[in-house]
């Protein structure tokens, strides 16, 4: 029992990640239109945010150190980081360690700021185009930004580490009643699930709340009508595509304490939570959201001893299996819309 | 005992009931009418009879078996091509090309692997697909891309595709919607043709009631989903019901 | 001839000629000069060109002709290599058996992957499709590596039983009736150096004996089915045609196609990997097809020869070679060209490629056929554009 809570709640930060990308990725479908393979590299970028942001606060100068010496009995070389001296060795030392969290106010400008560009430099141009050009543009795309990454990042992953309040772990098994030690959770992914969570009621509440939003949402179900009502609906089209470019954005930022983000972490998403997509149901935003969840609890669930003793491989191939049978038995996807993609 | 009988059909959409008992009987080689005002449910009826909708109860019979649950191939395959309200043809290919598959599919069933054969060898349905384009006057037009075609010209594209399978029951959902006077009269002058050659019995849809009398044996007037009444043209003129059904929609 | 049109019978004749004279075509320049950079003409290099244009040809026939977008056909290409593996490990080094049941196999696998997949339509038909292939992937990594060898997958060794070699326990090589895939003539003529080699030339037949029967598949009212199914399904329907089947049998073939271009690749180099069916396998043969022009003869080819052809030449080349292609420029020029060129390649040839399918796609969004296309059409050259095009059947 205590071993199923904790695949439960592993699978949870991993289908908060899904959950997010899925919610850009149709989001951007439901009102595009266009099918965007290059999500997953806002996915990826929004984790190089995290990296720029805490190297660039870290910047350093090198002091010598006299009262010690290193085995040649040169002075021994300190780096002091720049921000030491500008705020003091304490406040300093403490924005270093909090760099994470604090990308997130580096990364939402950022994000919004290339999800425009994006969607005004390329992706208007292929609003009326076959998916397949779609698809064709938006990888060659994620394939620039991700070889763009991997030039001035290098191709290993790229330790980045949660403040240090949370790096630890705490034992949620005793907060339920169940004997200490047998789950042992660590602070920062409760911390990324709390985060997807507000982060993904955000987004449904300016759906469902703001004027945008209602014209947003009226624009998904019948573009053409909204239209006709005299509404400026593509700059709202390219202020939701900078809205799903920051989602994905912040998604990664977080993330980078979980996994060390590289330059492929978008691509390795990206099929997955086109799966998701398409498991949640084309173009429904709470689909795409259940979807990620299910999936990824799922994952972590099948990865246990007993149920790989059980079925071998399963851990490996379960999202898979369960979008096959989904889609097989919900044409549409657990929540989709009818003749969505179906052309 | 006609070549179509239907038989106490009812189709609800939800709330709406698009077909309510509806009882038909088409007889072999006669034109029969089917006319009514907007949303009467008349597209409704076409759809459950080649398989698109299937009714909520009732039952179809064509040529003495039933097409209920069956496919929509295996329904043309039995002898019901059908014209659509929009015009439904293979915009990417050639005009040509579009007469060419239903004789295929004539010839062929409703599958075969002849991917060694050769289009432009295909004698036989070459000859038949260019004299059924020559028929509505469009040979000159048959290498075009047919989503290039005039509106007007796409219903008769489809209209000779349909034609080219020398269905028994040819199924017509409203053929001349869109067409110029002209045209209107080729198409009238086509089918009238057509009927006194070839074995065929036609089910035609049509607010053009010129076009209605001009053809018409039998005509059935549907209003809300169930038929009002069936009489010959002459008959249905000064109708009190069909007044009433048309009420200021159109002068019968 | 062959039963094609005029027109077609031209093309494959000079697909026919640029396959056969490749190994002199593709190195044109002399070997030593500082352009020998960009030759292509040896052996393992145009033994993939025209592999891979078999899985794209292949491809093609499906997503070309029908639309229906296949993210899976990777997986075929791999049953193909295993089973190909196999047969020279249990029967003999002759690639002939291994040719054939890497088609059987593949075919068998794609009709069932194809019957479930062709269930759904759209982007549905694509996720189920890359659903069945990444779990293919997935088990030939872990729980099939009996058969499949895991992840270093498998090799022909001495050991194997290989029953109908005579010479059985001594180490054969991939052969076709004793001639070797891997022997090559090397030919010098002044300064050039050519490499007539055996398995380009079996892989290169191959090649055009698919390339042919695509033309012909073209042609046929099959493939004109195919054609209506892309553009109006329910037409199709309400014309008495089943669809489904249709489908079915264009994918089973484009699955077969991938099959043979795997078990090609095992003739000419006899080992597999699961890495061969992961997902960016069936992406890559997507972009070659787009790449090229979907739904033409010759845009497949062209896509997949386009895309091998950088990644093994731009990737190949580094910075000195930039220095010496630069150095008759002034010293501080040439750094700077050099500092700019840098990133697009060695390592950065996928940047390169990206912007590539980017500007393919902006610019001309019928792939490179189109842009001959038009290239012939600025040249005034009417009547030879529409060679590559699909003509209207006449
Ligand atoms: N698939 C459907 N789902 C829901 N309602 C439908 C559907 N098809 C038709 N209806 C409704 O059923 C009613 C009958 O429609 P139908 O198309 O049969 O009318 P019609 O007699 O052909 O009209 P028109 O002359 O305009 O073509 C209409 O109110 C229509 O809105
Ligand atoms: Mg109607």
């Amino acid at each position: 029992m205590d071993a199923i809570i904790l695949q439960i709640l592993n699978g949870l930060d991993k289908g908060s990640a899904y959950a997010l990308i899925a919610l850009g990725l149709t989001l951007i479908f439901g009102t595009l239109g266009v099918v965007n393979f290059a999500h997953g590299a806002l996915f990826m970028l929004g984790a190089f945010c995290a990296v720029t942001l805490s190297r660039i606060i870290s910047l350093s100068y090198i002091v010598l150190d006299d009262t010690k010496k290193d085995f040649l009995g040169n002075p021994t070389k300190i780096e002091v980081p720049y921000i030491y001296d500008w705020l003091g060795a304490d406040t300093g030392a403490a924005i270093i360690d909090w760099s994470v969290p604090l990308s997130i106010l580096f990364a939402i400008p950022v994000m919004i700021l290339i999800g425009v560009i994006m969607e005004r430099g390329l992706i208007k141009h292929f609003y009326k185009r076959p998916h397949a050009d779609q698809i064709l543009v938006t990888f060659g795309l994620a394939i620039v930004l991700q070889e763009v990454i991997k030039y001035y990042f290098g191709a290993n992953p790229i330790p980045t580490p949660a403040p240090e309040a949370f790096s630890g772990s705490f034992d949620f098994g005793v907060l339920v009643g169940f004997d200490p030690n047998s789950i042992i959770y660590p602070y920062w992914r409760l911390v990324y699930f709390a985060f997807s969570m507000v982060l993904i009621a955000g987004v449904f509440a300016f759906l469902q709340f703001t004027t945008f939003g209602m014209v947003v949402r009226a624009g998904m179900a019948d573009r053409e009508t909204v239209g006709l009502l005299g509404i400026n609906i593509d700059k709202r089209f390219t202020v939701m595509f900078g809205i799903a470019a920051a989602v994905a954005g912040l998604a990664g930022v977080m993330y980078t304490p979980i996994n060390p983000p590289n330059y492929h972490m978008g691509m390795d998403f990206l099929v997955l939570s086109f799966v998701v997509v398409v498991v949640g149901g084309m173009g429904s935003l709470p689909g795409a959201v259940a979807a990620g969840f299910l999936l990824g609890v799922l994952e972590s669930l099948a990865s246990m001893g007993w149920v790989i003793d059980l079925i071998p491989g399963i851990n490996q191939v379960i999202i898979y299996l369960v979008a096959i049978v989904i889609l097989l038995t919900r044409p549409r996807g657990l929540l989709g819309r009818k003749g969505v993609m179906e052309e | 005992m006609g070549i179509l009988e239907v038989k106490g059909v009812n189709k609800r959409f939800g709330g709406l009931q698009a077909l309510g008992d509806v009882n038909l009987s088409i007889k072999e080689n006669t034109v029969h009418a089917i006319i009514g005002p907007n949303g009467a449910g008349k597209s409704t009826l076409l759809n459950c009879l080649v398989g698109k909708l299937i009714p909520d109860s009732g039952s179809v019979m064509f040529d003495g078996k039933s097409v209920l649950g069956r496919k929509p191939h295996e329904i043309n395959q039995m002898g019901i091509s059908r014209v659509f309200q929009t015009p439904e043809i293979f915009a990417d290919l050639t005009v040509l090309e579009n007469v060419m598959i239903p004789c295929f599919a004539k010839r062929d069933g409703a599958f075969r692997l002849h991917a060694f054969e050769s289009v432009g060898q295909e004698g036989g349905i070459l000859e038949q697909a260019e004299a059924i384009l020559s028929d509505v006057n469009m040979l000159e037009k048959r290498n075009m891309h047919a989503g290039s075609l005039s509106r007007g010209d796409k219903r008769r594209l489809e209209m000779a595709m349909c034609l080219v399978q020398e269905p028994k029951l040819l199924l017509l959902d409203e053929p001349t919607a869109g067409m110029a006077r002209a045209d209107t009269n080729n198409t009238i002058d086509l089918l009238k043709e057509i009927k006194a050659t070839r074995n065929i019995t036609m089910a035609i849809i049509e607010h053009d009631m010129h076009v209605v009398f001009s053809l018409a044996e039998r005509i059935t007037v549907l209003a809300q989903g169930t038929p009002l009444v069936e009489e010959t043209p002459e008959n249905i003129k000064g109708h009190p019901k069909v007044r009433e059904a048309y009420l200021g929609e159109a002068q019968v | 001839m062959f039963g094609l049109n005029a027109k077609d019978t031209r093309l494959l004749w000079i697909v026919i000629g640029l396959t056969m004279l490749a190994p002199f075509l593709l190195n044109p320049f002399p070997e030593g000069s500082e352009l020998a950079q960009f030759n292509a003409g040896y052996p393992d290099l145009m033994q993939r060109f025209v592999i891979f244009g078999i899985f794209a040809i292949g491809f093609n026939i499906l997503f070309g002709l029908t639309g229906y977008l296949s993210f899976g056909h990777a997986a075929f290409l791999g049953v193909g290599s295993y089973a190909a593996i196999w047969m020279m490990k249990l029967l003999t080094m002759n690639v002939i058996p291994a040719i054939i049941m890497s088609i059987v196999f593949a075919g068998l696998f794609s009709l069932i992957v194809g019957w479930i997949s062709l269930r759904r339509s759209g982007i549905y038909f694509s996720i189920l499709t890359l659903a069945f292939a990444q779990m293919s992937y997935a088990l030939a990594y872990s729980v099939l590596t009996p058969i499949t060898g895991g992840e270093t997958g498998l090799q022909a060794k001495i050991s194997d039983p290989r029953i109908l070699d005579s010479n059985a326990g001594e180490f054969g090589r991939a052969n076709l009736f004793g001639l070797h895939m891997n022997s090559s003539y090397e030919l010098t003529i002044g300064r050039w150096e050519f490499t007539v080699n055996t398995g380009y030339y079996l892989a290169a037949c191959v090649m055009l004996i698919s390339f042919y029967m695509a033309i012909r598949i073209f042609r046929s009212p099959f493939g004109m089915m195919l054609r209506a199914i892309k553009s109006n399904q329910q037409r199709m329907n309400y014309t008495g045609l089943s669809t489904r089947p249709y489908t079915l049998a264009a994918f089973v073939i484009s699955g077969m196609y991938a099959g043979l271009a795997g078990g090609l690749m095992v003739a000419m180099d006899t080992q597999v990997g699961p890495e061969r069916m992961f997902w960016t396998a069936s992406g890559e043969v997507v972009l070659m097809t787009i790449l090229g022009g979907a739904g033409t003869l010759i845009g497949p080819v062209l896509g997949a020869g386009m895309i091998k052809y950088m990644e093994n030449i731009i990737s190949k080349i580094n910075d000195s070679i930039l220095h010496q292609w630069f150095s008759f420029l002034p010293d501080g020029l040439e750094d700077v060209i050099v500092a700019v060129v840098h990133p697009f390649i060695g390592k950065g040839w996928s940047l390169t490629l990206g912007l590539t399918f980017m500007a393919v796609v902006i610019f001309l969004p019928g792939g490179l056929v189109e842009g001959g296309q038009r290239l012939g059409r600025l040249f005034g050259r009417k009547s030879a554009e529409s060679d590559k095009k699909t003509p209207p059947a006449e």
